[in-house]
């Protein structure tokens, strides 16, 4: 990638690292309160529901003071993280928070509706054959769910990819700690000159998403045919 | 008498009806028969634990499943039900060996090739253990689910309408196995069926429910038998006899001994000195007051109007007592009357050789 400077390869690097540790990191969660959400009747489970969305419906500016007001240095929160050596407030840890939080209600909507399609049948079936409730989940549930869920992860990588109101909100643009892509584009449009860096990270970015695209599209058929076939 | 194989009592309200019922079984089959919606699924989803919404008591041998009154409520995970469910309910991300070995895998067992192998070759699915089970017909379906069933080690196996699902052909091929784990007797089964050829191949009890409640509950030759038990349709009323296999003719029909009364059906693959139960629809049977002669019909049995149960349409069903057992009627109040037929009556019943199908002749009584 010698055609990229030293600059734009290390917004490409962060948004890469940032991206897959938000997404490592909010899938099982994401799965957790799928499942919750397909499966479980509570009290509150609108209320969930309507927290878990709202990340998709505020304002990402709205998001990442939010995140800056409960994580930041000065918030007890924050300051408990400081000192436990997970400093998050302009550390690149809070890009992957922020973008992790963004991208959590595309993923929980994939999620849950492919474990919606499972049939509680086939889950009764497991249950009768001696399946506690967690070898059921482990066993039928959530392989059957599983393009449902490469689905989700690669839309929730997608939108940590991309994800800027809110990261620059809450981390700011700090080169090498938290300028991603979007950030690193943002900013070479802010100065003379800095049109032809901006495109190739456009490039990148559009090269990054049909990849992901085309990787869970391969992925998802792959689970599918092994499930149907004979 | 020890104690019961099965014994469930339960109360539960369910939409439509009230289920109270309290059924105690021997070992070997026990039908729960009845028309939809009479709470055959209620009872054996209580069963199996997948409904939780009940009271009373369910207890297979000396295992109590159920007691609400002592608070006991094993999960379905414990129960250890081999549950054969209407639409078998194979994993589709699964090969068949994979399914079979389900229950093994989850409960964490030592693998167990000579039980496994035994399993499989009873059914006959050898050769369909590394296919994935959504291209199976659904008569290897049926099969690969009863021997997962059978593979859980199940303390019951709990059948609901197995064969509802399955043209005639198949049930045909899937019936014998019900009869050989009946037979075999290692483990209680039961059966939810609303055929009543089904239950006369493979019934050793027959639980009758309707509404939620038990309204008849014996053998098989007892409740078929009985003029007065209506499974419904009327057109599925025959009773159930018992007989032996005699010989094979070379004309391609079956000569049984039915209590010392050759009875020739259609031929059945069985060989000589079987016992059989053949399933004699009562709208199949002719009654004559004298031996008939120049008559194409091959079977004629002597008997005894034992009873007679007028319907409220045109039709009326007779009880005879014969050599070969209690056989039912259905004959028109017309002909009941034009011959003069009541309690005592002496005749004879004719019953056409064809009009007896492959799948009213079953293995042995359990």
């Amino acid at each position: 990638m010698s055609w990229l400077g030293p600059d734009e390869w290390q917004a490409v690097a962060l948004s890469l690292k940032v991206a897959g540790w938000a997404t490592v990191l909010s899938l099982p969660v994401a799965i957790w309160v799928a499942h919750l959400l397909a499966r479980k009747e509570f009290p509150g489970k609108q209320v969930v529901n309507g927290l878990v969305h709202l990340p998709l419906i505020l304002p990402p500016v709205v998001t990442g003071y939010l995140l800056l007001l409960t994580f930041g240095g000065t918030a007890p929160l924050g300051a408990a993280l400081t000192k436990l050596g997970l400093p998050l407030a302009f550390r690149w840890t809070g890009a992957a928070l922020a973008a992790a939080i963004m991208g959590f209600p595309l993923m929980v909507r994939a999620i849950r509706l492919s474990i919606e399609a499972v049939d509680p049948k086939l889950e009764a079936a497991a249950a009768t054959l001696g399946a506690s409730r967690w070898s059921v989940f482990t066993t039928v549930t959530l392989p059957l769910a599983l393009p449902g869920i490469i689905a989700g992860a690669i839309l929730g990588f997608a939108k940590a990819m991309g994800e800027f109101g809110a990261t620059i909100t809450f981390v700011s643009n700090i080169p090498g700690e938290t300028r991603t892509v979007p950030s690193a584009i943002y900013s070479f449009l802010q100065v003379p000159g800095g049109e032809n860096a901006a495109l190739r990270l456009v490039v990148i970015s559009i090269i990054i998403a049909m990849g992901a695209l085309v990787a869970s599209e391969v992925l998802a058929r792959r689970v599918a045919k092994r499930m149907e076939d004979a | 008498m020890t104690q019961p194989a099965l014994s469930i009592t339960l109360r539960a309200s369910r939409p439509g009806f009230d289920l109270d019922v309290d059924v105690t079984a021997p070992a070997g089959l026990t039908v729960l028969f009845g028309a939809s919606g009479s709470g055959k699924t209620s009872v054996v989803d209580a069963v199996a634990g997948l409904t939780q919404d009940v009271s009373g008591r369910i207890a297979v041998g000396d295992h109590v499943l159920l007691d609400t009154t002592q608070g006991i409520c094993l999960p379905a995970h414990e129960r250890r039900i081999g549950y054969v469910f209407q639409d078998a309910r194979l994993f589709p991300h699964l090969t068949v060996r994979r399914n079979l070995n389900y229950a093994r895998r989850v409960t964490r067992q030592p693998a167990d090739p000579a039980r496994f192998d035994h399993v499989v070759e009873m059914l006959g699915i050898g050769h369909l253990l590394d296919r994935r089970t959504p291209r199976l017909s659904g008569g290897e379906k049926q099969r690969v689910a009863i021997g997962r069933a059978l593979l859980s080690r199940p303390r019951l196996i709990l059948a609901d309408e197995p064969l509802a699902a399955l043209d005639d052909p198949r049930k045909d091929e899937i019936l014998p196995y019900f009869e050989r784990l009946r037979d075999e007797g290692e483990v209680p089964i039961l059966y939810v069926t609303h055929s009543t050829s089904e239950v006369a191949r493979l019934a050793t009890t027959v639980v009758a429910l309707e509404n939620g409640r038990v309204i008849r509950q014996g053998s098989a030759i007892e409740v078929l038998g009985d003029p007065s038990f209506s499974p419904g349709d009327v057109r599925s009323v025959g009773a159930v006899i018992e007989a032996r296999v005699a010989t094979h003719h070379a004309d391609g029909l079956t000569e049984l001994d039915a209590g010392g009364i050759p009875l020739f059906l259609p031929r059945i693959a069985r060989d000589p000195g079987t016992s059989v139960r053949v399933r004699i629809a009562a709208q199949d049977v002719i009654l004559s007051r004298g031996r008939p002669e120049g008559i194409s019909a091959l079977n004629c049995l002597p008997g005894v109007v034992q009873g007679v149960q007028e319907g409220a349409g045109p039709g009326a069903i007779l009880s005879l007592d014969t050599a070969a057992g209690r056989v039912l009627a259905r004959i028109t109040k017309r002909s009941l009357a034009a011959m003069d037929l009541s309690i005592g009556t002496e005749l004879f019943a004719i019953v056409k050789t064809v009009a007896v199908a492959p799948s009213d002749v079953g293995g042995p009584k359990g």
